[in-house]
């Protein structure tokens, strides 16, 4: 159970350039859910993510996670029931160590980084398992330095890294924006398959419409800092892409564009 | 023959600096000046135990952790202060300056004839006859691979992965709910304890400690770092450790040649100075010619 309560959040204020992202912003996720969050760009849609991660600190308001309030925590302790993954695929990945490194320490996440040795060897086999569902060869590859891959490559592992131990919440933001059509299908397809084993509470943000009504079993669309449209179950199935076009379009007229 | 072994000996003892600017400069991507100030510091720790009649081989254990205090303050200026890479190393290395001196006494502390790592009993006894020409360059030898073997082992543990991945991409550190600030300080601990140990080594073979010894080390260190780099690019199976290593006997050896050739020691800072500027600029267009290519 995600809320965030009456949150503001002002850009650069006291200046020209201040601009007001959210203004007694609510939204409440419960566990389980898989939402879909679209909306034009500016909207609050990442600024949202960024908050809910403590990435930006708020100005007022409360952020609770199962009632607990998180505000003031520090990102990386959120981190800790958060899996994140990013647009860009090399933000989720360190280029320079291996396949091998990078799943050793995301094995690791929230136990203790000690002086024992990085890698159990014990695992590989599991990490061999786990990459072969991805049938992008990658198995093959342990010892390759992460930044020869492409970037479908590195974003399906980036999906993999955030899932590998147990969290409370997945965060994808644009998560396939970055990546040709078809592997953006794959890393898709994967993303669906673990939310729906690990019934991890899923916030995807996206400009993928299509994605946004076939993924997920809640959609948001944000305008402007606020929320201009919230289906659930039943509601969402009967939203099309078309719908949201219009929407889109309704909402761009009136702002002048 | 003197000149090789000599090359050897001063190139194995800055190799010790050049894997702690390894630490810093290329897997933290932070440029510490602080060890213009760590390397005296090891030196000054150790002449004035030695000279307090300490265990030549304790000495250079304090120096080690005079290194890592130094350290510990660059990193929390850095973290907990928020004050720029460049500009916490610029504190700690002016700070360490009254420091040193405050340790060593004076500006010039010479230890002839008392025991080092060096010249004591054990290593006498040891190297007598034949091998006694080379005693001070196998004993330099020897601290260098302890220092490289602790250095590779500690890169392959769980603490050393999280090491590299905050130089790498810091956002995977915090994904991995880890403090990368805490990180950065255990790299820059590591760093200078490193270079203390360096000078402490520089200080026994020279026997005496100078207060201005320390000019110029981090400018040797990433020159030594960068040679070492370039010139093993191509075998992705040298160990960085390794690389760093050769590229300050490889460094040391042109300042050698350069002196032979008829230079005076005097121009010797700004040929590193030079010689530095060459190799970033070769160096950089390598990497941009690598970009294109991609």
């Amino acid at each position: 159970m995600l809320d965030l309560k009456h949150i503001s959040k002002i850009y650069n204020p006291g200046t020209i350039n201040k601009t007001c992202i959210f203004q007694d912003f609510n939204l409440s996720i419960n566990s389980g859910e898989f939402v879909s969050v679209v909306g034009s760009n500016g909207s609050g849609k990442t600024s949202m993510l960024n908050i809910i991660c403590g990435t930006i600190d708020v100005d007022a308001g409360d952020i609770l996670i199962n009632g607990e309030n998180i505000t003031s925590m520090p990102d990386f302790k959120r981190h800790r029931r958060i899996g994140r993954v990013y647009q860009n695929p090399a933000m989720g990945t360190c280029s320079e160590m291996t396949i091998l490194e990078n799943m050793s320490m995301a094995d690791n996440k929230g136990k203790p980084f000690s002086l024992t040795p990085g890698t159990n060897k014990k695992r590989i086999p599991y990490y061999r398992e786990i990459l072969q569902q991805l049938d992008l060869g990658l198995e093959d590859k342990l010892d390759t330095l992460v930044g020869s891959l492409s970037g479908g490559q590195r974003q399906a592992l980036a999906v993999i890294m955030s899932t590998m131990t147990d969290i409370d919440f997945l965060i994808l933001d644009e998560h396939t924006a970055a990546l040709d059509p078809r592997i953006a299908e794959t890393v898709m397809e994967l993303t669906d398959k673990i939310v729906r084993e690990k019934g991890v509470t899923t916030i995807m943000v996206t400009h993928n419409l299509r994605y946004a009504t076939m993924y997920g079993n809640r959609l948001i669309m944000m305008h402007q800092g606020k929320i201009v449209l919230d289906k659930s179950d039943s509601g969402k199935e009967a939203t099309s892409v078309t719908d949201l076009l219009g929407l889109f379009n309704a909402i761009s007229i009136e702002c002048g564009n | 023959m003197d000149m090789l072994i000599s090359i050897l000996e001063q190139g194995l003892i800055f190799a010790i600096i050049a894997m702690g600017v390894y630490i810093t400069y290329k897997i933290l991507d932070f440029p510490d000046l602080s060890v213009d100030g760590t390397y005296p510091l090891g030196a000054a720790v150790t002449v004035a135990l030695i000279s307090a009649g300490m265990n030549p081989l304790l000495a250079m254990l304090a120096s080690i952790a005079a290194g890592a205090i130094a350290g510990l303050a660059t990193g929390l200026i850095h973290v907990k202060l928020k004050v720029r890479d460049l500009l916490s190393g610029i504190i700690t290395m002016t700070a360490l300056y009254s420091i040193n001196l405050r340790i060593a006494g004076k500006a010039n502390v010479p230890i002839f004839n008392m025991p080092t790592i060096f010249n004591n009993s054990i290593t006498n006894s040891l190297f007598s006859g034949a091998l006694a020409p080379y005693k001070t360059l196998i004993i330099i030898f020897v601290v260098v691979i302890v220092a490289k073997l602790l250095l590779d082992w500690y890169l392959k543990t769980k603490s050393g992965y999280l090491l590299r991945a905050v130089g790498d991409n810091p956002v995977v550190v915090t994904s991995l709910a880890s403090d990368k600030g805490s990180i950065k300080i255990i790299g820059l601990v590591i760093a200078n304890a490193l270079v203390a140990l360096s000078g402490s080594v520089m200080a026994q073979q020279q026997r005496f400690f100078e207060i201005q010894m320390g000019t110029g080390t981090i400018v040797i260190g990433l020159a030594s770092v960068i040679i070492g780099l370039n010139l093993f690019r191509r075998f992705r199976r040298t160990k960085p450790t390794t690389s760093a290593i050769v590229g300050s006997i490889l460094y040391k050896a042109c300042v050698a040649i350069a002196i032979t050739y008829g230079l005076s020691a005097t121009d010797m800072k700004l040929v590193t100075a030079l010689l530095f500027l060459i190799i970033l600029v070769l160096g950089r267009e390598r990497r941009s010619r690598r970009k294109a290519d991609a």
